[in-house]
């Protein structure tokens, strides 16, 4: 199936988990990566159970914040 | 080595201000070529923590923002934030939440007031490295 990961379209295998592409994308640090899909922020402990469906839109984007 | 705009040091400088006493931030992109960087945009975002001594970037403003970045053609370089009350280096809290080894961090210091200062830094596994920075006209 295809996906859109961060606006490139690749194609991965069918009932890929969030944790499965994370993985396979080598994600720098992934315990600290927010995911959406599809616009809509996943909650990490739905990682390993969350199956992406063909043409889902994903996003990795890193927590930024810090303090002085 | 990075390159920023004066026009877009002199607006950081005036969104800093205007947000104080809280501290200010957005992400920074553009063009990179290897080591070298170049600013071509830098966005305004949330402080969702609305404090003077800590920020969060709003995560929806950040997705709006990548979107954003990709469609203007550019490359997300980093982050910025203002320092309302301390230096521009990294702080304890800025070295353990910055994630992304490859990022550039800017930080505004408005401790003298009228004399702002911003450096750039690579951070990696909790260690700063400040980065050459080029104001441009």
């Amino acid at each position: 199936m295809k996906l859109t990961i961060a606006g490139e379209v690749k194609e991965v295998k069918d009932g890929i988990t969030i944790a499965e592409l994370i993985e396979q994308e080598n994600v720098e640090t992934p315990e600290y990566v927010t995911v959406s899909v599809n616009d809509e922020f996943v909650k990490a402990e739905d990682f390993i159970t969350q199956v992406l469906k063909n043409e889902d839109t994903i996003e990795f984007l890193y927590f930024m914040g810090g303090g002085q | 080595m990075i390159k920023l705009l004066k026009a877009d040091l002199e607006k950081m400088i005036k969104h800093a201000k205007s947000e104080l006493p809280n501290e200010a931030c957005g992400l920074i992109a553009g063009t990179i070529d290897g080591d070298s960087k170049e600013v071509k945009k830098v966005y305004y975002l949330t402080n969702i923590d609305h404090s003077n001594e800590h920020f969060s970037i709003d995560p929806n403003e950040q997705l709006a923002t990548i979107k954003d970045i990709r469609v203007n053609g550019l490359k997300l370089i980093g982050n910025w934030h203002s320092h309302p009350e301390s230096p521009s280096r990294p702080s304890e809290e800025d070295k353990r939440l910055a994630y992304d080894s490859s990022a550039s961090y800017m930080i505004l210091s408005l401790m003298d007031y009228d004399n702002p200062v911003l450096n750039s830094f690579h951070i990696a596994n909790n260690i700063s490295e400040k980065e050459e920075l080029i104001i441009i006209d």
